[in-house]
């Protein structure tokens, strides 16, 4: 099977969805660049060159650029899906979120509800998330965590290339909105990626290790540290553990996590967000609720500090879990 | 519009420490040296000048993701931002901001924004508070063209207006909003009039001279200090560099920068101009070149001894430490 990198994965999956289905477009700040310009029309394919080629291949209407408005990006795209199309936004940065929170929060989260489920919003808006660029405080969050707090609203963060194209894939054919956070440390990471057309459902989560002694969550960035973490802990300890990557975190995935946890007893939960309000202590509060005497020892959370994202490679390096940090976690819930 | 020697050698200076400051930002970039996303403003230095010189101590300014010279132009420390860029806990902002958000409050620098349309909103708050307090100072935003298809940008205008306060917003048109012309991105052909249809006064200049710019500031902060509430500059210039540093920039047409730097330069105009009139000489000029680049060199030299954070300073300057 070839091998691809998150970047060619998700690139593939536009291009397949868009060739199947020609209510799908793009539209989004420099999704194909050089607009007006004496350059080359799509001579930037996005920022991070995720939506190369969409132009050459689409044309004008269904690979658009937009003006720096990201309230119009998404309110456009809501009212186009509403109607009956099937758009992609792109936001470039989820930090963007914070210019667009109405039109995502109030108004596509709450149509089909509000409207007494008569209305389809198959919507996606595409991010780009997480730490480890040196980008700052105002590009380098991970707002999936905040935005998995919504009803209404799907949300899906990728850990690789093979689960990025599936996964989004069924983002597009799902007739609910859905955000979508690519973690832009992994745009570079291959692996092996089918040519053809594949799906992955919603609310699956992947489990990319087994083992007996620890049931370790990660989401997005964090499952290969995890990964790390769990196969250098094998080898140097011969501790095993559960890697669950729950892929999206709206829905989620009660019933593997809880199933691993039943029969593990341990339970890690590993996050680049801050820890209030998180992914980390939702997850560990459903294993207190529903597994609590399944547990053997405290539940353990490895997450960012309550800070924004600091801007010094030194300090962001200790910001985000560490496979350091990760083995501590499991060492000690182990122990 | 007259200038004695001392504000023509001043407002040289400004605009050289900008040239030479992003230049070698860009040259230590692309050796490896700073990490994370820079965007560069050379070639639009006579903007943040030629508006900054008008500026006092209680005046403020806002400024954008390439906000370097807007920082240098209203007396940020130099060899504090250079050590910013290298992410060091002596940097102006600890290394916790990096580039894209030096500020110096004690300067009126209220920061660059990684945001776009970020600033404007802000810079509105910063001119209620001069009308509340009865000073006469003005809060400056700087923003590109991109900024002006926000709806935080729209408001801030609208808002201004409205409370009829001393905002002034500094429209830095270099062509494009990251990728994409201005050709496209703005529908209306006289966004100028879009502009002045918020019910302010839009001054235009040439954003390559100092002097255009400068007379064009003028009036707009004039305007303001005196009660007549806000008022615009669009300053038109476009940018040496890419968007950020590594932009392949194909969006540019055939020989598009080599002509700004050739014709459009602002340092070359200025001395252009001074051998013309002769008020300054070429020696004159020449030694603050010299000078700059002993000051930037310092500044490099400075950055890379200064003093790497420690992880336990990821948790301070923030309310709690957990």
């Amino acid at each position: 099977m070839p091998k691809k990198t998150m970047r060619d994965a998700i690139n593939e999956a536009l291009h397949q969805a868009m060739a199947a289905d020609e209510r799908v477009f793009v539209i989004g700040e420099d999704v194909a660049g050089g607009n007006g310009s004496n350059g080359r029309i799509g001579c930037a394919g996005g920022v991070f060159g995720v939506t190369t080629g969409l132009y050459e291949k689409f044309g004008p209407l269904r690979c658009i650029d937009t003006p720096i408005s990201e309230s119009a990006i998404v309110g456009a795209a809501a009212g186009a899906a509403l109607v009956g199309l099937r758009p992609v936004a792109e936001i470039m940065f989820a930090d963007f979120i914070g210019v667009c929170m109405d039109q995502i929060v109030n108004q596509i989260g709450k149509f089909r509800y509000m409207f007494g489920g008569k209305s389809k919003c198959p919507l996606v808006i595409r991010f780009t998330t997480g730490g480890g660029f040196s980008a700052a405080a105002q590009h380098s969050q991970s707002m999936y965590q905040v935005m998995t707090a919504f009803p209404g609203l799907k949300v899906v963060v990728p850990s690789n290339a093979y689960d990025a194209k599936g996964l989004l894939l069924a983002a597009i054919a799902d007739d609910d909105p859905v955000l979508f956070f690519e973690p832009k440390a992994l745009y570079q990471v291959a692996c092996e990626v089918p040519d053809e057309y594949y799906t992955i459902p919603l609310g699956q989560a992947a489990m990319p290790r087994e083992g007996d002694d620890v049931t370790v969550v990660a989401f997005g960035q964090m499952v290969g540290r995890a990964a790390q973490a769990i196969d250098e802990l094998e080898a140097e300890l011969g501790i095993t553990c559960d890697l669950i990557d729950p892929r999206s975190t709206s829905p989620l995935d009660e019933e593997t996590i809880l199933e691993s946890v039943r029969a593990t007893g341990r339970l890690v939960v590993v996050d680049e967000s801050p820890p209030r309000c998180g992914l980390t202590a939702d997850v560990a509060a459903m294993a207190a609720e529903r597994v609590f005497h399944s547990l053997k020892a405290p539940v353990k959370q490895v997450c960012a500090p309550h800070s924004p994202v600091p801007f010094s490679p030194e300090l962001e390096a200790a910001y985000l879990p560490s496979v350091e940090r990760i083995k501590a976690a499991i060492r000690e819930t182990a122990a | 519009m007259s200038f004695n020697r001392e504000q023509l050698l001043r407002a040289y200076r400004q605009m050289c420490t900008i040239r030479v400051f992003e230049d070698r930002a860009h040259a230590e970039i692309m050796n490896g040296q700073i990490a994370g996303f820079t965007h560069l403003y050379a070639g639009q230095e006579a903007n943040a000048v030629g508006v900054c010189e008008h500026l006092g101590a209680g005046d403020t300014i806002i400024s954008t993701h390439r906000g370097h010279g807007h920082c240098i132009a209203k007396g940020a420390d130099v060899i504090g931002m250079m050590k910013e860029l290298w992410g060091s806990s002596e940097g102006l902002c600890k290394g916790k901001g990096g580039s894209m958000h030096i500020a110096d409050i004690d300067q009126g620098i209220l920061g660059a924004n990684g945001i776009v349309a970020g600033g404007p909103p802000i810079s509105v708050g910063a001119a209620l508070a001069a009308k509340i307090r009865g000073r006469d100072s003005v809060a400056i935003s700087f923003s590109g063209d991109g900024s002006v298809n926000q709806g935080t940008c729209f408001e801030a205008m609208n808002l201004a207006v409205v409370l009829k306060v001393p905002a002034i917003f500094v429209i830095e048109n270099n062509y494009y909003s990251e990728h994409t012309s201005i050709n496209y991105a703005v529908g209306c052909k006289d966004l100028k009039a879009r502009t002045e249809a918020f019910g302010f006064p839009v001054f235009v200049a040439d954003g390559s001279d100092f002097f255009a710019v400068y007379e064009a500031a003028g009036k707009a902060i004039a305007h303001a200090r005196a009660g007549n509430g806000p008022a615009g500059v669009f300053c038109e210039m476009g940018r040496f560099h890419g968007h950020f540093v590594g932009d392949p920039e194909g969006y540019r047409g055939p020989g598009e920068v080599k002509r700004l730097r050739q014709d459009f330069c602002c340092l070359k105009k200025f001395r252009a101009r001074m051998e013309q009139t002769g008020e300054l000489a070429v020696a004159e000029l020449d030694d603050i070149d010299a000078a700059v680049n002993v000051l930037i060199d310092e500044a490099v030299l400075a950055a890379r001894a200064a003093r790497r954070p420690v992880a336990a300073e990821v948790a301070t300057d923030v309310y709690v430490n957990y």
